[in-house]
């Protein structure tokens, strides 16, 4: 195999990687995008809880972000649904913008927050179980992405399973195709608001956890993903999490195709216009309903 | 009974008038000089964004790029060829003009989020270029010679009192355009195309062109403000005249104020503005977070309990004085007989 071809196919499989991750973002933000009709801006910032979760763990008690992994999980699903519960419940109503401005002031408030408790340093988990590099076929990765995007497969499809194959995973989906009917059937909307709010923080978190260990833990650090994710949500088909799994790999691939060939500076540009085509000439995405 | 209440309002806004254009000699500093300014900016680009976002309802994350397209041409056009800044505006605003055209023809087939998402797109698409563009200065922004100063070069460096004048003169023009609408037959068929799009469509109004109309205003007048910003700070780079976090600020003053109501927006900037400054004063020096803190709370305390905004409140109130009034009358009637 000639060098440019390896180049060329270690950037492909890094875009897979990434893609990965933003696939598991975005499966949590087209949950609670299709179940109620609401696009979380404040998206990113559980991701960030997600990573200072992870962080904290290490540095306190020496906790490996792969051991707190499902504590993180956990404690972003309270948080989501909480949130659904004290502010989201009272919304839902509501013209879009208050919806669009509510969760932007969530946004605003989770990175103030964690600038007025951790401070806004980058911090970075050091010795983590996963480290170093793999070796394959001539191709190097990085210990710490394979693991993220292993985990990351593991997590969707475990969304996935549930919603295809549980009772409650049924009564969300019913609950998002049509509120109304859903209600008459006898499903409490309200709690599957909630599951949806708890879902979808839960996965954003689990992001986080899997990129702390190789990713920078800063307040802001949600801002680099929130785009993305919309992007990835709108490509895939609003609300459908197997189109967000595709999707989410599609946009790692173009993220780093592009930076590969026009420079890294355009990375988000070329995601960004990826958007434009989508919502202009395929407004349902790639597996969303019509 | 209707009149007396039209007086009453007409007085008040005459006050006002006389007030605002006295208030460079009310004032005691320059700083605060400089906060009115910010006051008046601001609420002149939320004027701006309300004819399309409030009152046609097409809600636009991406009004910054309109903002920088005003600073950028007019910059660039007097830093490349001399040509007075008066001038640049204009041009500022045909060139928005164009770019607003261009996007919103496709864009505006998407409905709410979909658009909303658009434009945040565009607008960071247009940013990233105009970082990575040398000749309009990259990342690092343009300057803007201080050569000819006075009403002429449209910069001030003795005193500030003249950019007060002249964005109180900008944002009554808005203000006035934004009327002018609202009482025309276009208002009526925003307001049409915002609420009942369906049926605006089924008795023959052509969504699309009014929606393009809609963002020619809308797009214009922004850029005007874009090219006042470059004329006062005399330096632009992308990150402070088109980045997505002042898209939003400017949505925000007008959902704070009250979307689609005329004088809305104004009411949200005095308040945003207020809001920002002292959280800023109080707690920003902390470099903790603070002001952030508080500035998000208040803004999902107002989304969530008044999506209505100031102007929203004030008609209940108003409506409620009215009632109160009425039963005031009733009871007494029936008093008397």
């Amino acid at each position: 195999m000639n060098a440019s071809f390896d180049i060329l196919l270690q950037t492909l499989l890094s875009g897979v990687l990434i893609g990965l991750i933003y696939a598991l973002v975005a499966v949590g933000l087209t949950m609670i995008f299709g179940v109620m009709d609401i696009v979380n801006f404040a998206h990113g910032e559980f991701l960030m809880l997600g990573m200072y979760a992870s962080f904290w763990g290490f540095a306190l008690w020496a906790l490996d972000p792969m051991f707190t992994l499902p504590f993180t999980a956990l404690m972003l699903f309270g948080l989501g649904s909480a949130i659904y519960h004290v502010v989201i419940r009272r919304i839902i109503r509501a013209p879009m913008l208050s919806q669009i401005f509510t969760t932007f002031g969530l946004l605003i408030l989770f990175r103030g927050l964690a600038q007025f408790l951790w401070k806004p340093d980058f911090r970075t988990i050091d010795h983590s179980i996963v480290q170093g590099k793999v070796a394959f076929a001539g191709l190097q990765f990085g210990l710490p992405q394979l693991v993220a995007a292993a985990g990351a497969i593991v997590v969707t499809g475990i969304v996935w399973w549930f919603l295809q194959r549980t009772r409650l995973g049924a009564a969300l989906e019913a609950t998002a195709a049509d509120k109304d009917a859903a209600a008459l059937m006898g499903i409490d909307v309200q709690r599957m608001f909630a599951l949806a709010w708890g879902i979808g923080a839960a996965c954003a978190g689990v992001a986080g956890a899997l990129l702390s260990t190789f990713f920078p833990i800063f307040p802001e650090v949600g801002a680099n993903f929130i785009l993305i994710a919309f992007v990835t949500v709108a490509l895939g088909g609003f609300g459908s999490v197997a189109g967000a799994f595709w999707a989410g790999i599609i946009v790692g691939i173009v993220e780093v195709l592009g930076g590969f060939l026009l420079g890294p500076q355009y990375k988000l540009a070329l995601v960004l216009a990826l958007y434009l085509i989508v919502v202009l000439l395929r407004p349902q995405g790639l597996l969303g309903r019509a | 009974m209707r009149d007396e209440h039209a007086w009453a309002k007409r007085i008040v806004l005459v006050a006002l008038l006389v007030l605002v254009l006295a208030l460079p000699y009310l004032v005691g500093n320059a700083s605060q000089l400089n906060y009115a300014i910010l006051v008046l900016m601001i609420a002149q680009a939320g004027v701006a964004w309300n004819i399309l976002g409030g009152y046609a309802g097409q809600v636009s994350l991406g009004h910054a790029a309109f903002y920088g397209i005003g600073a950028y041409t007019s910059t660039q056009l007097l830093l490349v060829f001399g040509l007075s800044p008066w001038l640049g505006m204009l041009a500022g605003g045909g060139v928005a003009v164009l770019f607003a055209l261009a996007i919103g023809w496709p864009c505006f087939r998407l409905k709410g989020h979909y658009f909303a998402m658009a434009t945040i797109a565009i607008a960071e698409i247009l940013q990233i270029v105009v970082t990575n563009w040398d000749w309009l200065g990259g990342a690092v922004g343009l300057s803007l010679p201080v050569a000819e100063t006075g009403w002429r070069g449209l910069v001030f460096n003795k005193s500030k009192v003249p950019y007060y004048y002249l964005i109180l003169g900008l944002l009554l023009l808005t203000l006035g355009v934004s009327w002018l609408i609202e009482r025309s037959f276009l208002g009526y068929y925003f307001r049409a195309i915002k609420d009942e799009p369906d049926a605006a469509r089924s008795v023959g109004i052509d969504l699309t062109r009014y929606k393009l109309v809609a963002i020619t205003a809308s797009s214009f007048l922004t850029a005007l403000g874009g090219t006042f910003y470059a004329q006062k700070e005399l330096f632009i780079d992308p990150g402070s005249t088109m980045a997505t976090s002042l898209s939003i600020k400017i949505a925000l003053v007008a959902i704070l104020g009250g979307v689609g109501s005329l004088g809305g927006p104004v009411a949200g900037a005095v308040i945003l503005t207020a809001i920002e400054e002292t959280t800023r004063a109080m707690f920003g020096g902390t470099g903790r977070g603070t002001d952030l803190i508080i500035y998000a709370l208040l803004i999902i305390l107002v989304a969530v309990f008044y999506p209505s905004g100031v102007a929203g409140w004030w008609r209940d109130l108003e409506h409620r004085l009215l009632l109160f009034k009425r039963r005031d009358r009733a009871s007494g009637k029936r008093k008397t007989s």
